[in-house]
């Protein structure tokens, strides 16, 4: 739940979702859900020449399964908060 | 909580979907299409496969009813270079109603009408997408 609530946390900023096929797609994170299905608007794919398989789609939905990265803009992570947010989960609280 | 609430928006849209195994629908589809050119071989993995359609339903997992669907087919330079007057950019087929098991769906995107529309899908050519390796 955590990464769900932080990704909830992470809407309307920039964001690039590497798949596990290779593919990276940068868009603006529309919304998440608890599977961290993820969907995008004003999409490109950022090797666009290589893989035009995208250029008419300007939102998309991303299954939560096929998602290698998200790469986050850098003042999206606050590390301390972080840290003590996945250390109290461990803890199970 | 909200299950699957991305795919709300999309139903009874035209969506363009990339599948995890592009590479066996690729070879399955790339038999038919030697046959309907008549060449005599192709290269099986220079080919990649789009299903595009009507959304009519889904459900927690992803899966898909497509209606009215048909796949795209992206022809690379290679493929083009070898036989290059026989081969269209873009070659589309219709498979009509289809229901794809959400385990094998990448991206579901919405198509833009008129962007696809200026498309000049005769001369897009497109490297193979890799098949998901989880």
């Amino acid at each position: 739940m955590l990464f769900f609530s932080y990704f909830k946390d992470m809407v309307g900023r920039e964001v690039t979702v590497e798949l596990k096929n290779d593919l990276a797609i940068r868009g603006t994170l529309h919304s998440v859900d608890q599977y961290l299905n993820i969907k995008l608007e004003n999409t490109s794919v950022v090797d666009e020449d290589k893989y035009p398989h995208m250029r008419s789609v300007r939102n998309c939905f991303i299954r939560g399964s096929v998602v290698r990265y998200v790469q986050l803009p850098p003042d999206g992570v606050d590390i301390e908060l972080l840290h003590d947010a996945t250390r109290r989960e461990a803890r199970g609280g | 909580m909200a299950t699957g609430l991305g795919l709300e928006s999309l139903v009874d849209q035209t969506i363009s979907v990339i599948t995890n195994d592009g590479r066996n629908i690729v070879v399955r589809h790339c038999v038919a299409y030697v046959a309907n050119t008549g060449l005599e071989t192709l290269y099986f993995a220079d080919f990649l496969i789009l299903f595009q359609g009507v959304l009519r339903g889904f459900d927690q997992a992803t899966n898909l009813i497509l209606d009215e669907s048909h796949e795209r087919v992206y022809s690379t330079k290679f493929a083009v270079d070898v036989k290059q007057d026989a081969l269209e950019g873009v070659q589309q087929l219709v498979l009509g109603l289809y229901i794809i098991r959400g385990d094998n769906i990448s991206v579901v995107g919405e198509l833009d009408e008129d962007l696809d529309s200026n498309l000049d899908m005769s001369k897009l050519r497109a490297h193979p997408l890799k098949p998901v390796v989880h």
